[in-house]
């Protein structure tokens, strides 16, 4: 039970921080479970950035077996995804960095 | 010739008769058609007498119309004779035709057979040449000569073909239902492969595993059960809640601070690469640049009352919350905070009284002790987040009855157990050593009024003990440790002898807040008060060999792990003061105010970075950067003024207090 109420409100956090966008929890087939981005947008980052975790843990894994892909970021000029790979499940955080600076 | 002309007649009648049958009359039609007789006009007319009469007629071999009275001049008789006609001439040939038969015994068969014969000799002489030939050549003749053989007609022989129905072709198939097919495509890689092998290896290791079990329990029991590890039912509880799994957590944990480390950038940049420029321009002069602040919404009302670095993990911190005011005691509260993650705590775990003190296990990095104000002292491990302590200390074992002011982590004892002193303002230090399911108490000693006059018995009777607020333990002479109490004194103690103290230190007029060895040399230790002032003594003298007015309570002062002369001091009008006293003995390098209308209540140096963290009375930890100035080494330079590499910092540090205990010395008896 603590676990539950501590991933929630740990969700929570993540979304109250500055410059947070959304935070979404997708399965490896791409489909979102949990999304605080609007519909169009879950669709598109769950759509996209599984195929880009999966290749990256592809890379990976080809480069050494025995490694894994443990996070993923992706910096661009107006935002950074961040990607935590699970067995099962993804979890994005999309943030753009420069609005906590801006403040 | 009549009746062949009354035939004609009557023929020619009976056309006529049918002729005359109407054709179109339906219902003559179906009627016997009836016989008339017409006679033509030109046919003669004869009578029935005459019709009846019977004329013979004789029908000869001779040819009417031959001449028989033919005479011929005969030369020989030269005479005319009559020449009859011959027997040949009555032959008159109506049809004659050529055939192609030969009679059996004519001269003309035989001259036929003769010649057929003699082409079959040649024929079967040229056949035999050729197969010779044939033969030679390895070849066989085809068939069919031998139709040349049989009797076929030479001459009119006509061959004659029958075209015999061709029989209509007719393709028949069966199909049979293909067997099914199912495409199949993956692309396979390195690691898939690898994942496979270690799959099917920990497979085989369980098996191994659990067939070794059943052996071991046929061996034993005689029934030993081959059971499936079966956990299975709890393992599908959690997989239908995978966002709530502890891997989620995990990666959740891992974003917070990330999203954190993205949104506080500077702050991060700032703690790792940014020095204060300005300090090779103001020798003697340093600052602090305030970093993070840490604090939560649940701790706002209540004021830090220790803090502490984890040993293990430099960037982990634990931060007691409890209250100073006696009137206002609440429940207490633990933080442990993180660099990574500066806006939430990691660990949050509630207690019932207010937190007093705490401290990390040197060696156990998750063991944490604790002090709390209504006596009882409790460990902690903050890997367990079941919010409740691990041991705890109740009024059975002895728990104190007043406000632990300290805790501190013992060093094992003989039985490998795990053990901490405890000080409380009841008068007594305690040892409680964790066994195995509950804590022991030991008490080590109890704190003595030492008596300014020595000869009121009654002060003695009345007044108990003293109340203890601080102690530590020399790192050295393990036995050897420091009491601060409520009364000002500091008292030398060992563990060894529980009854009396080694020395008494008398400097302090109020409560002495906290007291630490110097961390470099083993003789110095710093103490401070609530009566404004900062205080280093030498072990071996009852003096202070300097002090320090800061012009408020001093709530915390702690020495720098890198550098023997440098402290930090906190007071109680939010102002954080530093010391080296190897630039500047009289002086603060630093004196900055880092929060407004708040207490400082405690203050500790990072041990890998040059960094403070201070707490407030109002829930609140800042963390502050030391500028270059408040950080120097002293290493001994050479004559050409570079750095003398090689030398032990240690042993550098600890020469440099023998200096400032040498200056002193030659000071004191003046003082």
């Amino acid at each position: 039970m603590s676990s539950i109420t501590e991933v929630e409100e740990t969700l929570a956090r993540i979304q109250s921080h500055k410059g947070v966008k959304g935070v979404l929890i997708c399965t490896k087939s791409g489909s979102a479970v949990r999304s605080s981005l609007p519909p169009a947008e879950t669709e598109t980052y769950a759509a996209l950035i599984t195929q880009l975790a999966l290749k990256a843990a592809s890379v990976a894994r080809t480069l050494d077996p025995t490694d894994d892909l443990t996070f993923l970021r992706i910096r661009s000029r107006k935002h950074e995804v961040m990607v935590a790979p699970d067995k099962e499940y993804l979890l994005v955080v999309v943030q753009n960095p420069d609005e906590g600076e801006e403040v | 010739m009549a009746p062949s002309r009354k035939k004609e007649g009557k023929v020619k009648a009976t056309r006529q008769v049918r002729h005359e049958v109407p054709v179109d009359d339906e219902f003559e039609m179906y009627q016997e058609a009836v016989k008339r007789i017409v006679r033509p006009d030109n046919q003669l007319q004869l009578t029935d007498t005459e019709l009846k009469e019977e004329i013979t007629r004789v029908l000869t071999g001779d040819n009417p119309n031959i001449p028989k009275n033919i005479s011929k001049y005969n030369f020989k008789d030269k005479c005319y004779k009559p020449d009859p006609p011959g027997q040949s001439e009555h032959m008159a040939i109506q049809f004659s035709m050529n055939g192609c038969s030969l009679h059996h015994d004519s001269e003309e068969f035989k001259a036929q057979e003769q010649y057929q014969a003699k082409k079959a000799e040649e024929e079967a002489d040229a056949r035999k040449a050729m197969e010779a030939e044939s033969a030679e050549a390895g070849e066989e003749l085809a068939d069919g000569d031998g139709a040349e053989e049989s009797g076929k007609n030479q001459f009119n022989y006509s061959e004659r073909a029958a075209q015999t129905f061709n029989n209509p072709l007719r393709e028949r198939g069966v199909s049979t239902e293909p067997p099914p097919i199912v495409p199949f495509g993956a692309t396979i890689t390195q690691w898939e492969i690898y994942d496979f092998y270690m799959a099917d290896y920990a497979a085989t290791i369980m098996k191994n595993r659990l067939h070794e079990q059943a052996d071991k329990g046929k061996k034993s029991g005689g029934y030993g059960s081959y059971e499936e590890p079966a956990p299975a039912a709890a393992a599908v509880g959690k997989e239908e809640d995978t966002v709530h799994s502890a891997k989620m957590e995990n990666a959740l944990k891992i974003l917070e601070r990330l999203v954190n480390q993205n949104a506080e950038d500077e702050i991060f940049n700032d703690f790792k690469y940014w020095e204060d420029a300005s300090d090779q321009f103001r020798e003697g002069e340093g600052s602090l640049l305030p970093l993070w602040r840490f604090s939560t919404d649940r701790t706002k009302r209540k004021q830090v009352t220790a803090l502490c670095w984890n040993p293990q993990y430099p960037d982990l911190f634990a931060v007691g919350y409890g209250s100073y005011d006696f009137m206002r005691q609440g429940s207490g509260m633990i933080c442990c905070f993180s660099l990574k993650n500066t806006s939430f705590p990691e660990f949050i775990f509630s207690t019932e009284s207010g937190v007093m003190c705490l401290d990390f296990h040197p060696q156990h990095p998750s063991l944490l002790a604790v002090g709390c104000y209504d006596g009882t002292v409790m460990v902690y491990d903050v890997r367990n987040k079941g919010m409740r302590p691990i041991y705890s200390s109740s009024i059975k074992t002895g728990k104190h009855t007043d406000p632990v002011w300290q805790v501190f982590w013992q060093a094992e004892d003989l039985a490998k157990e795990l053990n901490f002193f405890s000080i409380s303002s009841d008068g007594r230090v305690a040892n409680w050593i964790m066994s195995k399911n509950e804590l022991k108490m030991e008490p080590i000693m109890q704190l003595k009024l030492v008596n300014s006059v020595k000869d009121d018995p009654e002060e003695t009777s009345l007044s108990g003990l003293a109340g203890g607020c601080c102690f530590d333990f020399n790192k050295t002479q393990e036995h050897l440790f420091i009491v601060g109490t409520e009364e000002g004194n500091i008292h030398k103690c060992s563990k060894a002898y529980s009854g009396q103290y080694l020395e008494t230190y008398k400097g302090h007029h109020m409560a002495v807040y906290s007291i630490k060895w110097n961390p470099f040399h083993e003789r110095v230790f710093i103490s401070c008060s609530a009566d404004w002032t900062v205080k280093i003594w030498d072990h071996n003298l009852n003096y202070p060999i300097m002090s320090f007015d800061l012009n408020n309570a001093v709530g915390d002062v702690c020495w720098s792990p890198y550098s023997s002369t440098v402290f930090a001091a906190v007071t109680s009008d939010g102002k954080v003061h530093v010391f080296d006293l190897a630039e500047n003995k009289h002086e603060p390098l630093c004196e900055q105010k880092v929060v407004k209308r708040a207490k400082l209540t405690h203050v500790c140096f990072n041990e890998k970075d040059f960094m403070v963290i201070v707490g407030d009375d109002r829930g609140g930890v800042n963390s502050l950067k030391l500028s270059p100035n408040l950080r120097k080494l002293h290493h001994p330079v050479n004559e050409e003024g570079v750095v003398v590499e090689g030398v032990d910092n240690a042993e550098v540090q600890k020469a440099k207090m023998d200096k400032l205990l040498q200056a002193s010395d030659a000071k004191a008896p003046s003082s």
